[in-house]
């Protein structure tokens, strides 16, 4: 059933990302930013670690869960360290994205030359 | 476009853009929603299954599983890039490649395979976070004022 919610949220997600491009006609940088800061949001008020437990991967993959983990990484070290935790936690979780982008990023620029 | 810019314009430009916009081609709004939709879900459908794979191959339970994953399908995403395949698919797939943290991978991959020429610290070093830098920055910064919010108010319920 995971994997039939998986797919059904996370295709909504991204018809919400449809909307705002054709829509909204925003730019796929404003789009992606924004969902981001939903994603944020949505973890402050406590409704995105529901939707995980709910859509697994479908809530994990699209962009905004990377907001959601890095308010996750900002309080769970706050909750250890006061105030000072948010600086040094926002990216205690997102750390495995971040780093599989810069260096499959940076491997990909070694191996590949690019397209014209 | 917003009134307030076409305040700014002198008539000319604002006949101008009547006639750009009448003469813009309708964009298949229901047709895009339904690629992103399939596109998209199948993409996390995939993510679904490469959490099961390290959940039952590895010591990962469901609440970690998840950082494996994402680095997975940032590898593949990367991947793809570079081959010049995922280009070709998110030209027509349109958010739904663009939403899944695939997006991400595409847009930081492409970036730094696209100044590869411009030199390595440069143009590879320099650019590859030119078109995901706008998400790591309103991320972080939104991520940052929700935390204090959450915080300060935890405090002040607990202080009482």
């Amino acid at each position: 059933m995971i994997f039939f919610w998986s797919f059904v949220v996370g295709g909504l997600i991204c018809v919400i990302g449809q909307l705002m491009l054709d829509g909204l006609r925003l730019t796929p940088a404003h789009t992606t930013s924004m969902l981001v800061v939903a994603g944020a949001v949505l973890d402050g008020l406590g409704l995105y670690e529901p939707l995980i437990d709910f859509a697994g991967a479908g809530a994990t993959v699209p962009i905004t869960s990377f907001g959601n983990s890095l308010v996750h990484g900002a309080m769970a070290e706050a909750e250890k360290n006061g105030l000072v935790g948010v600086i040094t936690g926002i990216f205690e979780v997102t750390s495995a994205g971040i780093s599989a982008a810069i260096v499959f990023g940076f491997l990909a620029a070694i191996l590949f030359k690019p397209k014209g | 476009m917003s009134d307030k810019k076409k305040k700014k314009l002198t008539p000319t430009q604002q006949e101008y853009q009547n006639f750009a916009n009448k003469r813009e081609p309708k964009r298949p709004i229901v047709r895009n929603c339904i690629l992103a939709f399939l596109i998209g879900g199948s993409i996390c459908l995939l993510g679904q299954l490469i959490s099961m794979f390290y959940m039952t191959y590895f010591d990962f339970t469901e609440k970690t599983a998840g950082d494996p994953t994402v680095a997975t399908l940032i590898f593949l995403s990367a991947l793809f890039t570079g081959l010049g395949i995922y280009d070709h698919f998110a030209q027509w797939a349109g958010a739904g490649t663009l939403v899944p943290v695939t997006g991400f991978a595409n847009s930081v991959a492409s970036a730094a395979i696209e100044h590869r020429t411009e030199g390595f610290v440069l143009g590879v070093g320099g650019n590859m976070f030119k078109l995901a830098g706008s998400v790591i920055v309103f991320g972080v910064f939104s991520a940052f004022v929700i935390a204090i919010i959450k915080v300060v108010i935890m405090q002040f319920m607990g202080g009482f």
